[in-house]
C-alpha cells in the first residue's frame, strides 16, 4: 500500500442543496487535510455546513443535497469517484460515524448486540456469529459498559442515553476504522456524561491509533479533545490551525467573536461575554464578498466586494481568510 | 403476558354476550317471521311459534340463547335446513372451511403483494415507479370488488375461456384464481399505500442513517431495519381484516357461486332463520375479537418496547 502522509484530504469541496427556493451552497469550497492519529475539530454555528460536510465524506447526503465539486481523498483515493458498493465497503470499516442523538440512532426493535454484530458481519462475511458476538462483547467492555455479556441482549430502550452513545461508539469502532467522524456526539447528553464520553473517545483514539473529525459547536469540547481546529462560517472554513494557535492567537474576527462570547474559567474579574452581533447569513442569498462582513466590526470596503484570500499565519498550518491580514501585511511592508 | 391474555379472554366473553344481545334485539326488530309463507294460516303460525318458543317474551328468548351458548349449543335451524344443529351447518358442512380458505388466500395476496409494493414505492419515492404504483393502487381501491370480479369473469372466463366461470366448492386450483384476486385486490392496494406511508416515515429515521453509515446493503436497510418498524400500522389493519376476509366475502361468494359462510349468513337474514343469524354473528364476532387479541400479541414480537401487562400504563 502507498504511504500517504495524510489520511484524508478534502480539496475545494462544494455541496449544494437544490431547493425549490433556489440553490443553497451549504459547503462552498472548503479544503483541509487530516493526518494519521490526528483529531480535528470542526466548529461553527448551526447551518454553517459542518454536518453536511461530514455527511458528504460518508456518502450520506440526502436528496436534494449534492456534491457538485472538489475531491475527498482517503489515502489518495477520491471517494467521490467510488461506486455505491465501494462506498458501502468503506463506510463502517475504514470510516465510521457517530451521531448527535443516541436516543434515536439505534434501531429500537433489534438488540444492541444484533446491531453491533451486524456492523462486523456486513464487512466480513467469513466471520462466524459466535466470533462476531465475542467481538461485540469485547467492544462493549472497551467502551465501559458493565456486564456486557448480559447487556448485549438488551434493547436500546433499556440503555440510558450515555450508555447508548457508548454503544454507538462501540458500533463505530468495531471494525477498527482509520477515521471516526463524530457529529456532535455529546450535544444531546448531560454535562457529566459529556465529560465521560469525551474522556472515552480520547482514550480510544490513543489506543486504536485512529483519526477523528469532531464536529461540534462547543469550543470547550474542542479544547478538550482536538489537535487541530477548523472554524466554519456559512459554508466556508474561515480559519484553521492548531488548537493552541486558534485559542490563544485567533486571527479571524469570527473566531475572535466566538471566543469572546464563551465564558472562560481563567478570566480575571468581571469580564462580560460579548455576543456576535447580527444573525447568520441567508444561505439562499449570500453576500458577494466576505460572508461574515455584514456582522464584522472591522468590516472594510473591500470586504463587501471581494471574497477574502486565505492567508498563512504561521508554519504550523494556521490559515485565516480575512482582508485584515492583507491590510496588516501591507502596513508592515510600508513601515519598512 | 399470560395474565393479560386471561383477562382479555374474560373480557371477550362479555363482549360476545353483548353482541348476542344487540343482534337479538335488532333481529327481532325486523318485521317478518321464519314461518311466514304465502299460504300460512294464523293458526299454523301460532303453532309454529309455540313449538319453537317464539311466543315467549323476548327477554326469555334471549336468556335461552345465551344459556345455550354458554353450554356450547348454537341452536337449531328453523328454516334453511329445518332441524339441523347450527353448529353442523357452519362447521361440518364445509361452509366455514370454504370461506376460510378463500380468506386466507386473499390475505396472503394482500400481504405478499401489498407490503413489498409499499416498500418499493417508498424506496423510489417520487420516481416513476412510485407514481405508477400509486396510480394502480388508487385504482384498486377505487374499483368495487364486484366490478373487478365481473371484469375478470368477462375476460378470463367468457372471452378467453381460461378459467371456469363458476368456482363452486373450490375443488380445482383454477377455480381459486378469480375469487381470490377479486377479494384480495382492494386490500392489497390499501396495504401497499399503508406500508408506503409508514415506510417513508421509517426511512427518514436516524437509525436508518446509522445503518447506512455502517455500510449495510440497501435491501437490508429497507427490509430489516425500516420494514419492521413500519409494520405496526399494517398489522393493526390486518387483524380485523383477517377476520373480515375469512367470513365476509359475500359479494365474491355470490358472484362466483361459492357456497361459503358469507353467502349463507346473508341468506339466513333474508329467511329470518333466527338461530342461524345469531350463531353466525357470534362466530364472526369471536373471530374479530380473537384476531384483535392475536394482533396485540404479535405487537410484542415486532416491537420489544411493547409489553402486555394488563395494567393501564
Amino acid at each position: 500500500m502507498d504511504e500517504h502522509k495524510k489520511l484524508i484530504e478534502v480539496n475545494n469541496l462544494q455541496v449544494s442543496f437544490f431547493t425549490p427556493a433556489g440553490e443553497v451552497k451549504a459547503v462552498d469550497g472548503i479544503s483541509y487535510s487530516l493526518g494519521y492519529n490526528e483529531v480535528m475539530g470542526i466548529v461553527g454555528e448551526s447551518g454553517s455546513g459542518k454536518s453536511v460536510e461530514a455527511y458528504s465524506i460518508m456518502g450520506l447526503l440526502q436528496s436534494p443535497g449534492k456534491v457538485i465539486g472538489g475531491s475527498i481523498l482517503l489515502e489518495g483515493k477520491n471517494l467521490l469517484d467510488y461506486s455505491k458498493k465501494q462506498m458501502r465497503d468503506i463506510c463502517g470499516k475504514e470510516i465510521s460515524m457517530i451521531f448527535q442523538n443516541p436516543m434515536t440512532c439505534m434501531n429500537p426493535v433489534y438488540t444492541v448486540g444484533d446491531q453491533l454484530m451486524e456492523a462486523v458481519t456486513c464487512h466480513d462475511k467469513s466471520i462466524s456469529k459466535k466470533e462476531a458476538r465475542n467481538r461485540a462483547i469485547e467492544m462493549l467492555n472497551m467502551v465501559g459498559i458493565n456486564n456486557a455479556e448480559k447487556r448485549i441482549d438488551q434493547y436500546p430502550h433499556e440503555f440510558s442515553g450515555g450508555m447508548r452513545q457508548r454503544a454507538m461508539i462501540a458500533m463505530g469502532l468495531i471494525c477498527h476504522p482509520k477515521l471516526l467522524i463524530a457529529d456532535e456526539p455529546t450535544t444531546a447528553l448531560d454535562v457529566t456524561t459529556q465529560a465521560q464520553i469525551l474522556e472515552l473517545m480520547k482514550e480510544l483514539q490513543a489506543k486504536n491509533n485512529m483519526s477523528i473529525i469532531f464536529i461540534t459547536h462547543n469550543l470547550g469540547v474542542v479544547a478538550e479533545i482536538c489537535d487541530r481546529v477548523s472554524v466554519m462560517y456559512a459554508g466556508h472554513i474561515v480559519e484553521q490551525g492548531e488548537v493552541n494557535d486558534i485559542f490563544y492567537h485567533p486571527q479571524h474576527p469570527y473566531t475572535r467573536g466566538l471566543l469572546a462570547s464563551m465564558p472562560r474559567l481563567d478570566s480575571e474579574g468581571k469580564e462580560r461575554l460579548i455576543p456576535i452581533e447580527g444573525t447568520p447569513v441567508d444561505m439562499l442569498d449570500t453576500p458577494k464578498g466576505c460572508r461574515f462582513a455584514p456582522r464584522c466590526a472591522e468590516c472594510m470596503k473591500v470586504c463587501v466586494e471581494q471574497e477574502p484570500p486565505a492567508v498563512c499565519i504561521n508554519a504550523n498550518g494556521h490559515i485565516s481568510s480575512c482582508w485584515q491580514h492583507i491590510r496588516q501585511m501591507k502596513e508592515e511592508v510600508g513601515n519598512r | 403476558m399470560f395474565g393479560y391474555i386471561v383477562k382479555r379472554i374474560a373480557a371477550s366473553v362479555c363482549t360476545l354476550l353483548f353482541v348476542a344481545a344487540i343482534t337479538f334485539l335488532v333481529m327481532n326488530a325486523i318485521p317478518g317471521s321464519p314461518f311466514l309463507e304465502e299460504n300460512t294460516t294464523v293458526e299454523q303460525m301460532e303453532l309454529a311459534n309455540e313449538k319453537y318458543g317464539l311466543d315467549k317474551p323476548l327477554i326469555v328468548q334471549l336468556k335461552n340463547y345465551l344459556v345455550g351458548y354458554l353450554h356450547g349449543d348454537l341452536g337449531t335451524s328453523l328454516k334453511m335446513q329445518k332441524g339441523t344443529p347450527v353448529s353442523d351447518l357452519i362447521f361440518h358442512q364445509g361452509k366455514f372451511v370454504l370461506s376460510i380458505k378463500l380468506g386466507i388466500l386473499a390475505l396472503l395476496i394482500t400481504v405478499l403483494v401489498g407490503v413489498p409494493l409499499g416498500c418499493i414505492a417508498a424506496y423510489f419515492r417520487g420516481k416513476w415507479i412510485d407514481n405508477v404504483l400509486s396510480v394502480f393502487s388508487t385504482l384498486g381501491i377505487a374499483i368495487p370488488n364486484f366490478v373487478v370480479a365481473t371484469l375478470l369473469l368477462e375476460v378470463l372466463a367468457i372471452r378467453l375461456g381460461m378459467l371456469p366461470s363458476v368456482s363452486g366448492s373450490l375443488t380445482d386450483v383454477k377455480s381459486y384464481i378469480m375469487p381470490v384476486i377479486s377479494l384480495g385486490l382492494y386490500y392489497a392496494c390499501y396495504v401497499a399505500k399503508l406500508t408506503r406511508t409508514s415506510m417513508l416515515d421509517a426511512i427518514n429515521q436516524d437509525y436508518v442513517r446509522t445503518a447506512k453509515a455502517k455500510g449495510l446493503k440497501t435491501n437490508k436497510i429497507i427490509f430489516k431495519h425500516a420494514l419492521r418498524n413500519s409494520l405496526i400500522p399494517v398489522i393493526t389493519y390486518l387483524g380485523p381484516l383477517t377476520a373480515g376476509l375469512m367470513c365476509g366475502g359475500f359479494v365474491i361468494e355470490t358472484t362466483f357461486g361459492i357456497p361459503g359462510l358469507g353467502r349463507y349468513f346473508v341468506s339466513s337474514i333474508i329467511e329470518r332463520d333466527y338461530p342461524v343469524i345469531m350463531a353466525t354473528t357470534i362466530v364472526l364476532s369471536a373471530l374479530v375479537i380473537g384476531m384483535n387479541l392475536l394482533v396485540d400479541i404479535i405487537y410484542t414480537f415486532v416491537d420489544p418496547r411493547i409489553t402486555l401487562t394488563g395494567k393501564g400504563e
